[in-house]
């Protein structure tokens, strides 16, 4: 069991020195045999999910061996209750975009497998890693997958190679400087281990500005990933103009790369630090509100409804912040280990239950793109301005599609719901847990926090339920706007992929207790109490 | 003359031996160019020249272990030297073989051009070698004047022959500059050995610092020529487009190294009291500075890919030199400084010739060196654009390639030391790596983002060609995932003649 990890990891890399054989001509058998292979690591990652005690302490299933010893670099890796949902979340994640490419993607099939599989093994490795050189080749080493993803079959429209460049570039700005402030504690407490320097009593011995440079370096790397505001202006471009498989895996685990690197990293090794400024200078908090607040009003304006979904994220991405920063914020204030806990947990289940519900949704984008070829909610005139009737009411350009793809509404209206926080869907019980936790700890950015669910509410069921599926629906106007495709409801390979999203966002909404033991296994380990 | 010493000197002797078997083999053979062509026969001519290389490669790891040992005088036989001794000798074992089906259609003339390169091998190692000013002003122009012919060798092609004119011309000038250095230096010490110039410094009154940073200065104007650090620079992106382009990557890789090779030993074992204050790490910082920044800048705007290469060794060079600036002998770790700088040379060299490789062979299918051109290469000829991508890759510093960890080596010497100009050193050269992925990654957005022109025919890559890029490609890849033997090496080697002196 101790390789199991490491297996894990690294199959993606077997899957991808197998398909290189692959004569690229046979499509057919590339598309089966990359579907079939992502199968094991979701089995592993099923068979961790299971096997992992969530009532030990500390990591499980730990690996150490020598990598440089000259400087002290190991490959350390070990799961714990942040990283095994995670972990699985991939594994499912990147199967099911699997299913769905094989029947989306029609040129360069082999590259697209190949890369796929060498991005998996990216963010598996981010995952497990516990030494922060690992960390950050695995960190590092996703960027170059996704921004060919991004720049070979993004759609021409959207700029496919402007946005590929501008992600590579923002994520790798961030993070070189990361690998300043990891070089610097080396130099400081002689380890690149994680464990070690999150154990580490005094960061830098007490000397404070090093320990706060490095501190944002750590935190702007993360926050550039986040995305939290005003690092996210990557994010609308980079997740438009992917591939639907693309956008699932930007969405579903990319995001919680940067999650991931502050529960991990910024957390528990510069806890003094993060507490100073989300409570002595509260600035993390009012990004996070900012974030809240400004990604759910630019969705309010989006006409494109792939971009209305990529500004949700940066939306629900704050409320992940929202909840890290009340848990920041009350280390080392006694009495709100609880809240810190609560707070904490709702942060982490916030980031895999965007991870279900986003990608959810930009699997549905895709499924009504691959119709219409259009993603406008409106009618447009020349300028790309809505365009309004006699009333002054804008002209939807689907409208109705409730009555005409009733499978599709259906699906739909779950994922959209679980995404605006409705109780009994996945998507509550992180905000609630969030709020509940925050109120505590700072009760006035938790009570602004709240005005963003609101606003939530308001884009999914306004922008999204209404312009695409009330009202009547007009064949005219279809035909207008997608040029004479033929509409149909969801084929079983688009079904086959919303299931298994769909049923963890029921069953984590009416039994969300697994997934609040994992993670609150490794909150009990961080705030005690 | 012992047998000892031919023993010390044997990669020496092989080479050379080499370059003139290669001369005669080629006269013999082949008196008449211009008459009938002699077919597959030509290929003995550059087979000759590896089999040399490779027994010169293989006595150089012989004699690895070697304490250092003075040899005539004038030359020693350190770690430090058979490092850069192999550095020159795998260079230009991978610059012909990249060679060969380049030089086919373009000059009937290549026997020379052979016994060129390995007589450039030569001067490598013993440029590296030299403890004696002397023996290293004749190594360096050895080096020098068998690089002018090789960059202007096709004298049918004017850019050609611009490259080798001007790169005399600024050579010229760079010699005269550094032999004045180094007439300073005599003048003050009266002596031309390196450990016998840092023992009369040391002993010597305080009036022959100033004496000693007016040689510091002259001597980094000739070494900087070498090595390619702006402001001494202007040549470079000239010749490096004009040249041949397997001359080119030799200029970027060997003859670089040489200069890093000589920098490093001048300033360590005759100048080691010369560092702080007004010293040669204030000159080398700002030197590093600037190529870092100008290089990578103006990289940007290039659409040759040998001119954007040109640009990209100027900056390349500038974060090679950070950890020679930041070196420190009581380290945390591994992170000497030096070793880091020698690792990256190490990776620089599978990474840059990998690069070239690729250039080389797609100049010989199309005649172009465009980056407009290489649109679709993805599609014309995968292992090309593969290859190509993971040169780029490791060139812009991302991990899982050996350029990556070069990065890491030389800024982490920079932030251990924890003096506010080495940590603005390495901020700068971390902004500088995030500026050159735009530029590189530009190059992979033309492999693999744009579709190839209609008509555009797939390009055949020769076998040998194509195990040559593999072999190198997995080099990056092993250097940057498994580099512990890498960093032992270039550890090991920091041993020269006469260091710890004044240390």
């Amino acid at each position: 069991m101790d390789y199991l990890l490491t297996v894990i990891t690294f199959l993606p890399l077997a899957a991808v020195l197998l398909i290189l054989f692959i004569p690229r001509e046979e499509e057919r058998t590339i598309k089966n045999m990359a579907i079939g292979l992502s199968f094991i690591p979701l089995v592993l990652a099923t068979v961790l999910w299971f096997s992992f005690d969530k009532g030990m302490d500390g990591f499980q299933f730990e690996f150490i061996a020598e990598w440089i010893p000259a400087i002290n670099v190991n490959y350390h890796v070990g799961a714990d209750g942040l990283s095994v949902p995670l972990i699985f979340l991939t594994a499912l994640l990147t199967t099911l975009s699997m299913i769905y490419s094989s029947f989306t993607i029609k040129n360069r099939v082999k590259e697209f497998f190949l890369l796929f599989f060498l991005l998996q093994m990216g963010m598996f490795g981010v995952f497990i890693s516990l030494d922060l050189v690992l960390f950050y080749v695995f960190w590092e080493i996703g960027l170059v997958p996704m921004y060919l993803l991004i720049g070979i079959w993004g759609q021409a429209k959207d700029r496919p190679q402007y946005s590929a460049i501008k992600f590579f570039l923002y994520t790798l700005a961030g993070s070189v400087f990361m690998l300043l402030a990891i070089l610097a504690l080396y130099f400081t407490h002689g380890t690149f281990d994680i464990v070690e320097l999150a154990q580490v009593e005094s960061i830098f011995n007490g000397v404070s500005w090093m320990a706060i440079l490095a501190f944002w370096a750590f935190f702007i790397a993360f926050a550039i990933k986040v995305p939290l505001f005003p690092f996210h202006t990557w994010l609308p471009d980079a997740h438009t103009a992917a591939p639907t498989a693309g956008s699932v895996i930007l969405a579903g685990v990319l995001l919680k790369l940067g999650g991931f690197g502050m529960m991990r990293i910024a957390l528990p090794v510069f806890p003094e630090q993060f507490a100073y400024y989300c409570w002595d200078v509260p600035v993390i908090p009012i990004l996070a509100l900012f974030s809240i607040i400004y990604g759910a009003l630019v969705c309010m304006a989006q006409w494109d409804l792939k971009r209305l979904i990529a500004y949700s994220s940066v939306s629900h991405m704050g409320y992940f912040m929202l909840g890290i920063a009340a848990a920041a914020a009350a280390y080392g204030r006694s009495g709100l280990e609880e809240a810190a806990a609560m707070a904490s947990n709702g942060a982490a289940m916030q980031m895999f239950n965007h991870g279900i519900i986003t990608g959810g949704l930009f699997f549905l984008v895709g499924v009504i793109y691959e119709r219409a070829h259009s993603r406008d909610l409106a009618l447009k005139d020349a300028d790309g301005q809505p365009l309004r009737d006699e009333d002054n009411k804008v002209i939807p350009a689907f409208g109705g599609l409730g009555k005409m793809t009733p499978y599709y509404y259906g699906i739909f209206l779950v994922t959209a719901f679980a995404s605006l926080g409705l109780p009994g869907l996945a998507g509550f019980w992180a905000e609630f847990f969030v709020f509940r936790g925050a109120f505590e700890i700072m009760p006035w950015f938790a009570a602004i926090g709240i005005l963003g669910i609101v606003v939530t509410a308001a884009y999914i069921l306004w922008k999204i339920v209404q312009y695409v599926f009330l009202g009547d629906f007009s064949m005219d106007r279809w035909n207008q706007v997608t040029h004479g495709a033929t509409l149909s409801d969801m084929v079983s390979f688009e079904k086959v992929t919303m299931w298994p999203l769909v049923g963890l966002m029921i069953l984590f909404g009416v039994f969300p207790t697994p997934l609040v033991d994992f993670f609150n296994s490794f909150a009990q380990a961080l705030f005690g109490g | 003359m012992t047998l000892e010493t031919f023993q010390l000197l044997s990669p020496e002797l092989i080479l050379l031996l080499t370059g003139i078997v290669v001369l005669c083999v080629d006269f013999i053979w082949h008196p008449d160019p211009e008459g009938s062509d002699l077919g597959s026969k030509t290929l003995w001519v550059p087979a000759i020249a590896l089999v040399g290389l490779g027994a010169a490669l293989v006595a150089t790891l012989l004699l690895w272990g070697t304490p250092p040992t003075p040899v005539l005088a004038m030359m020693a036989v350190d770690p430090f030297a058979l490092f850069f001794k192999v550095i020159a000798v795998v260079t230009v074992m991978l610059v012909i073989v990249a060679a060969v089906p380049y030089l086919q259609d373009r000059t009937k003339y290549r026997g020379e051009f052979y016994a060129l390169l390995v007589f450039a091998a030569l001067a490598i190692s013993l440029a590296s070698s030299g403890v004696d000013l002397i023996a290293l002003y004749l190594g360096m122009e050895f080096l020098s004047i068998t690089s002018y012919v090789l960059a202007g060798y096709l004298r049918d092609d004017l850019k050609s022959n611009e490259a080798g004119i001007k790169y005399f011309l600024y050579g010229a000038v760079a010699s005269a500059v550094m032999l004045y250095g180094m007439s300073l230096l005599y003048g003050a010490t009266g002596t031309t050995q390196l450990p016998g110039i840092a023992q009369a410094l040391m002993a010597g009154d305080q009036s022959l610092q100033w004496l000693a940073v007016a040689a510091i200065v002259t001597l980094l104007a000739g070494f900087g020529f070498k090595i390619v650090l702006a402001p001494f620079h202007q040549w470079a992106p000239d010749t490096y487009e004009g040249a041949p382009t397997p001359v080119t990557a030799f200029l970027s890789v060997g003859s670089k190294a040489a200069g890093f090779a000589i920098t490093f030993r001048v300033l360590l074992t005759a100048l080691a009291g010369f560092r702080y204050d007004i010293g040669w790490m204030a000159f080398l910082m700002a030197l590093s500075i600037i190529s870092m920044l100008l290089g990578n800048l103006i990289a940007l705007r290039q659409t040759n890919v040998k001119r954007m290469l040109a640009y990209s060794s100027i900056g390349q060079a500038g974060f090679i030199a950070i950890g020679f600036v930041c070196l420190t002998l009581n380290a945390e770790g591994a992170f000497f400084g030096i070793n880091g700088s020698l690792f990256y040379l190490l990776a620089y060299l599978f990474t840059n010739l990998s690069v070239f490789a690729v250039v080389i062979a797609f100049e010989t299918a199309t005649g172009s060196s465009e980056i407009d051109d290489y649109r679709g290469l993805v599609k014309r000829a995968p292992i090309l654009a593969g290859v190509m991508l993971v040169g780029l890759l490791s060139l812009a510093g991302i991990p899982g390639t050996g350029g990556f960890l070069g990065k890491f080596f030389v800024f982490g010497s920079a932030i251990q030391l924890q003096l506010p100009q080495t940590l603005a050193l390495a901020l700068v050269g971390i902004l500088a790596s995030v500026i050159s992925a735009f530029y590189y990654l530009n190059v992979v957005r033309q492999m693999f983002f744009e579709q190839a022109d209609e008509g555009a025919t797939p390009i055949k890559v020769p076998l040998g060609v194509a195990v040559a890029l593999l072999v190198s490609a997995a080099a990056i890849v092993i250097v940057g995932i498994y580099p512990q033997p890498f960093l032992d090496f270039a550890t090991d080697s920091i041993q020269m003649l006469g260091l710890g002196m004044v240390f």
